[in-house]
């Protein structure tokens, strides 16, 4: 017998989509009747109050959690997230229902022996529940309350060897798309760097030194799996140099019908025969390739590198040998003084261990965000604040028209003395001897 | 329920403290035929939605079945995952930026049974636990926040907004019959955890009232310069009122100047915004990440309110359901929905969709604005 009627959220019980609901009811009542003789560490009873006070923000229309208190573990200042219900009288169970963020293996990949490992641990110390994973890329665990925060991190680090993901004014927990491991598209080891540059930034990571948060977001290649110039502050996206490689009896086995254009993607409608014109040259945004007597050309200077031909065509055409990686800065969402898309900042870096050259340029842009950032400011604001200019400037890297998508529409340069000959102070007297008041 | 100690020694906390060991190395976690193969695949293909193989040069190949998860889960649906993957999988199993959780496995018969394992599990509610899917153009699973379920600034909730969605789109998650992908993001308020500026579409949380001023608690509960300060249109100064006679220092609000971000109220506890009839959803379409074709784009706010309404959101997934009609007749194939509604113009975008365009929708935010009225007169009658 449920402890709370629920009969808002039962209706999101039906349809096909995996019901939340119908889990949440799941683990209340596996709790309920605890047939492991689990300790359980927190109230049993917290799911239930969940459900309970979900279905009073159902029929309310408003949230009925508080502000973050301050908590977490000794010597971090990020990872949990403190939470309060506003109604705990009401729902005990939920009166303290911290987050805590667990650093997640790049791209996701797990065994489940350590699934298994770190679920015992949230069963015996938290609610059981969980996002796999929150927005950022952790392992979300929904509630515990502030006495088990300690025990939970001091299991996480000495049972499962895995460590909390930031919060706060840190960096927060960096995401790869699953690059080399499983795509071939990758232009570099996306999973190798997102790693390598997590344990380099560790003491960032878990002790906030920045004016707000920082994100790093690792794409293989301009596909974006992982969204990583919408989503970050440092957005490295794989790119590619040269020529992209064509296997022209592959090209047409495609215009023959005998490989399905996109991999498949389109399998679920009749869009005709596969025109190669039409879906692949037509669509070049680059206007760079040729189909003529049944064999593909491409001028790969005029290349955007937009993967459409590779990706309509993946036996057919690879990406080039001389990769890379492009870097853009700046994107968030909209708070606080709208959405901002990552900028590019460096067209072209070679991704090689010990990824020196990377991390100079991050180190570079968080001196002078942590020196000229505001409280609560974003990356790309700052940047907006000062001007592209000044993190040119910062980070020693020259001007390129492909910084920007056209010149500037006004005139109004800042210019500086060095930039003008001739004496910068100049004397008002001497300027009157050949202008008279 | 007796207190059962980790280890820890909360006297000494330095005690045995391991730190700053980060994730856990990703390579101890890949299946066999991913490690061996690692960097040297040569292509996939979708062998039907929601089912792929990846073919390394080796020759070796792996079949991935992709499902949708909910993202809120919990450990005995993981457990069951983890039963999953050791009967079929060797014990290694995935998850996706996409809150999809993916089985790996290396021969097609394998993939077979393993499907058919899947789609046969069901949770009491009659609702699949894993339905496959998400591949090639078609709606891929929502990317999204906490909402009612754990946050404290939602203007909606994001658990029931996205399984109202999924269920109304399910078709489209299962198959492959759309233009080209459509990537689907709910953000329960403009903190936008999940960043879903970029969308196709993006259900967007929103306030539409000012907030309240809990003046006897506010100057104990916050530091009003960073209230003032975090306010971008100004709207906020320090002020003082007198109750019963009692004088407390607090802030006023120029409602005017409000756009209801809610930025004050992550900052001061005191100046709650929520109400049940202010707060609901903005829909925002025709935004992408990806840079195939044309560049990356912001979504559009192309209704500027829907209300809340749950258990089941019926007016947003009506208007959802309206959009992606439209846009599945009239896209060309590999055409995403902020491409296709700048081939035919967004005034033909509202007649074709029947969205009302209202002065709401008109950009009156800071410089970007400009950008977004027309200086022109190229435009359809």
């Amino acid at each position: 017998m449920a402890k709370h009627k629920t009969p808002l959220l039962d209706e999101l019980e039906s349809g096909p989509w995996p019901s939340f609901v119908s889990d949440v009811k799941q683990e209340a009542e596996v709790r309920a009747k605890n047939e492991k003789g689990v300790e359980y560490q927190i109230p049993v009873e917290v799911c239930e109050d969940l459900l309970g006070v979900l279905e009073l923000s159902y029929n309310d229309g408003e949230t009925h959690w508080k502000h973050g208190g301050i908590v977490g573990v000794f010597g971090y200042g990020g990872g949990v997230i403190g939470r309060y219900c506003d109604q705990p009288e009401m729902f005990p169970g939920v009166a303290h229902f911290h987050t805590v963020r667990v650093a997640q293996p790049t791209a996701k990949y797990y065994t489940t022996e350590f699934l298994n490992k770190i679920i015992d641990i949230w069963d015996m110390r938290g609610s059981g529940l969980t996002n796999m994973h929150g927005s950022t890329g952790d392992i979300v665990f929904l509630g515990t309350t502030t006495p088990q925060l300690e025990e939970v991190f001091y299991e996480l680090t000495h049972d499962a060897d895995v460590d909390l993901g930031g919060s706060g004014s840190n960096l927060r927990t960096p995401a790869a798309c699953l690059g080399m491991s499983r795509c071939e598209y990758a232009c570099y080891d996306a999973q190798a760097l997102c790693y390598d540059m997590t344990m380099e930034f560790q003491d960032e990571l878990h002790r906030p030194a920045f004016p707000y948060k920082f994100k790093f977001k690792f794409d293989a290649c301009p596909n974006s799996c992982v969204c990583a110039l919408a989503r970050s502050d440092f957005s490295v996206v794989g790119i590619w140099k040269d020529e992209i490689r064509i296997d022209q009896e592959a090209v047409a086995a495609y215009v023959g019908g005998e490989f399905k254009p996109n991999a498949g993607a389109h399998s679920g409608r009749d869009w005709g025969a596969f025109d190669i014109q039409k879906e692949v040259v037509d669509l070049c945004p680059g206007k760079c390739i040729k189909y003529a007597d049944g064999k593909l050309e491409i001028n790969d200077k005029e290349c955007m590198h937009c993967m459409h031909c590779i990706n309509t065509m993946p036996r057919a055409l690879m990406i080039g040998n001389d990769r890379g990686a492009s870097i853009l800065c700046g994107a968030k969402a909209p708070i606080l003084d709208g959405p901002q898309l990552s900028s590019l900042l460096v067209p072209f870096i070679k991704v090689e261990e010990p990824f020196d050259e990377i991390k100079e340029v991050v180190e570079n842009i968080w001196d002078w965000w942590m020196e000229e950032g505001k409280n609560r400011e974003r990356l790309g604001e700052t940047m907006r604040r000062m001007g592209f200019q000044k993190l040119l400037e910062v980070t020693g890297i020259k001007a390129d028209p492909r910084h920007v998508q056209e010149p500037r529409h006004n005139p109004y340069i800042f210019w500086k003395a060095e930039d003008v000959d001739g004496p910068w102070e100049r004397d008002v007297n001497e300027y009157r001897k050949r202008h008279q008041r | 329920m007796a207190f059962v100690s980790s280890g820890y020694n909360p006297d000494k906390p330095m005690e045995n403290r391991i730190s700053d060991i980060g994730p856990r190395d990703f390579r101890e976690f890949l299946p066999p035929v991913i490690k061996n193969n690692y960097g040297k695949w040569l292509y996939h293909e979708i062998l039907e939605p929601g089912v792929l193989v990846h073919v390394a040069e080796s020759g070796d190949e792996v079949y991935t079945v992709r499902c949708g998860t909910a993202r809120l889960m919990s450990i005995t649906l993981i457990r069951e995952m983890c039963e999953i993957a050791d009967k079929h999988c060797d014990g290694y199993l995935r998850f996706t930026t996409r809150n999809n959780v993916e089985f790996m496995v290396d021969s097609k018969d394998k993939m077979a049974a393993l499907k058919e394992d899947l789609l046969s599990r069901k949770f009491e509610g009659g609702s699949y636990k894993f339905p496959v899917g998400g591949t090639g153009a078609g709606v891929s699973n929502i990317v999204h926040t906490q909402g009612w379920v754990h946050c404290h600034t939602p203007a909606t909730d994001a658990s029931g907004t996205v399984k109202v969605i999924m269920d109304d789109l399910f078709d489209e998650f299962t198959g492959h019959n759309m233009p080209a992908p459509v990537r689907i993001a709910v953000a329960c308020c403009l903190n936008m955890c999940g960043a879903c500026h970029c969308s196709d579409i993006a259900v967007v949380g929103i306030h539409r009232k000012p907030p309240i001023i809990d003046h006897e608690y506010l100057d104990n509960l916050c530091e009003i310069p960073l209230a003032v300060a975090s306010c971008p249109t100004g709207a906020v100064r320090p002020s003082k009122v007198e109750i019963d006679g009692k004088q407390f220092k607090t802030v006023a609000i120029k409602e005017e100047r409000c756009m209801y971000c809610g930025n004050c109220y992550t900052m001061c506890p005191s100046l709650p915004l929520s109400d049940k009839e202010g707060d609901g959803i903005a829909l925002m379409v025709g935004g992408k990440v990806s840079n195939r074709i044309s560049m990356p784009k912001f979504s559009k706010v192309v209704v500027a309110f829907i209300p809340n309404e749950p258990p089941r959101w019926p007016t947003l997934t009506k208007t959802i359901r309206q959009i992606v009609e439209v846009y599945k007749a009239e896209a060309n194939k590999y055409e995403r929905l902020g491409d296709w509604a700048e081939r035919i113009g967004w005034e033909r975008f509202f007649e074709k969709t029947g969205l009302e365009f209202t002065p709401h929708l008109i950009d009156d935010f800071r410089d970007p604005a400009y950008y977004t009225w027309r200086q022109s007169t190229q435009f359809k009658f």
